[in-house]
């Protein structure tokens, strides 16, 4: 078989494209998607409660995850600062994962009670208050907006549906759980429990 | 990884540099002589040329496949086949800590062993403490450690928990939780008023005489157990001088009364679980020596 017979065939040519594009997908990922390693959460590892999980989502909202990684890669550098490096039994609720690629701020992979709740509202509502030198915008509406735990349950459905236990008391008990809590309550919550599965001494 | 889907990374990447090998044989042509140097095809006029790939870049390519060959060998890559140097990731990790361990261990170590007032004159062990203090300090008390509203000054002489090596050291490995209650359940707003200006009193500040008599009593009542019949305060409930003029929360009279109406609760992290001992012992030497 010549070039000319693969150029000339644009079926022949679709195929050949796709076997060959198609190897580093196979040989990657889907060993890793059906690996137990990615799948199997680290000890005491357990769904966000509602609070937190709205937390995540204002986390999202906010775009936290376009300045800030959650992700501790395995040098010593990294862990010098930041704590033990991340493993992937720890992600294996996230969906979507938020390790992010930026680093404009500091990685929070590990950041849960680090600071004191005190500290991280000082901190979001203007981030200059207690860090001079910092070049984060300031939250202040955090402060005075409300959840609305409506579509709290149902997030936590959708997410049992991709695989994270929740059981049907977290979702029926979702909505009590977060209505009329402010969103710094949620994102503050969601901050303090980054992490604090594998703490290490560094 | 299960040794299905090893053999299954080991399968298709054969396949795959095999693959790629016999394209590029197979379809290399090295006869450079012949007259028919084009394609043959022609679009208006166009014509393509057909030669040969050029030496370099045939070897360049030459290269790479074996350069793949050897690297699968050397490192791992092949599903469960560890490689011929035995390298992990967690392996490499492993070493580089060793290797500070070993280079910084033994000087930490013996930082470890000396009394914190002394290593705190040491040059050495102020610069390390200012890279730790830098990393784990100064999100709350400034890379100055001269603090911000909430956050205490360590630079000045207001200690709230205690100032002498053993009692810095303490609140860094097991943190501190301040608990000054609100009182306006207790006092009422009149109350809270009368004991402001008691409080305003002790700093010199000018105050309604009426209001503060009152006051006086209540804070003798509530607020001398912990703050102290002189206002001093306590280390042992962390409970501030109130009559240096340092406010934590600040010393308008608007934001005492504030304090008073709802009370303050300050927490210390503990860094007994993510920092090491010697560490801490570096960090309270270099606090220690920032007012000493």
């Amino acid at each position: 078989m010549k070039h000319k017979v693969i150029e000339t065939n644009i079926g022949i040519m679709i195929v050949f494209v796709i076997v060959a594009i198609s190897f580093g997908t196979l040989v990657e990922l889907v060993p890793l998607i059906m690996g137990k390693q990615v799948s199997e959460p680290v000890a005491g590892l357990k769904p966000l409660p509602a609070l937190e999980l709205e937390g995540r989502d204002i986390y999202i909202r906010e775009g936290c995850v376009g300045c800030h990684s959650q992700m501790v890669r395995p040098l010593r550098a990294e862990t010098e600062r930041y704590g033990h490096y991340s493993v992937a039994g720890e992600s294996v609720y996230n969906h979507p994962f938020l390790w992010g690629s930026k680093r404009t701020g500091p990685d929070l992979a590990r950041v849960g009670q680090r600071y004191s709740d005190d500290w991280h509202r000082a901190h979001l509502y203007n981030p200059r208050d207690v860090v001079p030198e910092s070049n984060m915008p300031a939250y202040p509406w955090l402060f005075d907006d409300e959840i609305n735990g409506e579509t709290t349950g149902r997030k936590m459905a959708a997410l049992r549906k991709v695989g994270v236990p929740y059981t049907d008391e977290d979702i029926a008990g979702a909505a009590e759980a977060v209505d009329g809590r402010k969103e710094i309550d949620a994102l503050v919550a969601y901050l303090q429990q980054l992490g604090t599965l594998l703490q290490t001494r560094r | 990884m299960a040794s299905f889907w090893s053999y299954w990374i080991i399968i298709l990447t054969t396949i795959m540099i095999v693959g790629t090998t016999w394209v590029l044989f197979a379809n290399r042509k090295t006869d450079d002589s012949t007259t028919e140097r084009t394609t043959g095809h022609v679009y208006d006029g166009i014509e393509e040329y057909d030669n040969p790939l050029p030496a370099w870049w045939f070897y360049m390519f030459v290269i790479t496949i074996v350069w793949a060959i050897a690297y699968l060998v050397v490192y791992p890559g092949m599903g469960n086949y560890p490689g011929l140097i035995g390298w992990t990731q967690q392996g490499q990790y492993e070493a580089e800590v060793e290797a500070a361990e070993e280079r910084y261990g033994e000087m930490r170590s013996r930082y470890l062993a000396m009394p914190v007032a002394e290593i705190a004159q040491d040059p050495a062990v102020r610069k390390m403490g200012m890279r730790l203090f830098g990393n784990n300090c100064a999100q709350c008390h400034g890379a100055d450690a001269k603090g911000r509203y909430g956050f205490p000054n360590l630079t000045d002489d207001q200690w709230q928990w205690g100032s002498t090596p053993d009692a810095i050291k303490e609140t860094l490995v097991n943190g501190r939780r301040a608990v000054m209650p609100g009182w306006e359940s207790v006092l009422g707003s009149k109350g809270i008023a009368e004991a402001t200006e008691y409080v305003l009193s002790l700093n010199g500040r000018e105050t309604d005489p009426g209001k503060t008599a009152a006051g006086a009593k209540h804070y003798a009542t509530y607020c001398s157990a912990c703050h102290g019949q002189d206002a001093k305060g306590q280390e042992i409930f962390g409970a501030p001088n109130l009559t240096n003029g340092i406010w934590l929360y600040g010393g308008s009279r608007e934001q005492i009364s504030h304090t008073l109406r709802a009370g303050r609760n300050g927490v210390m992290p503990a860094f007994k679980d993510s920092l090491t001992e010697d560490k801490i012992h570096i960090l309270s030497a270099y606090v220690y020596s920032l007012s000493n």
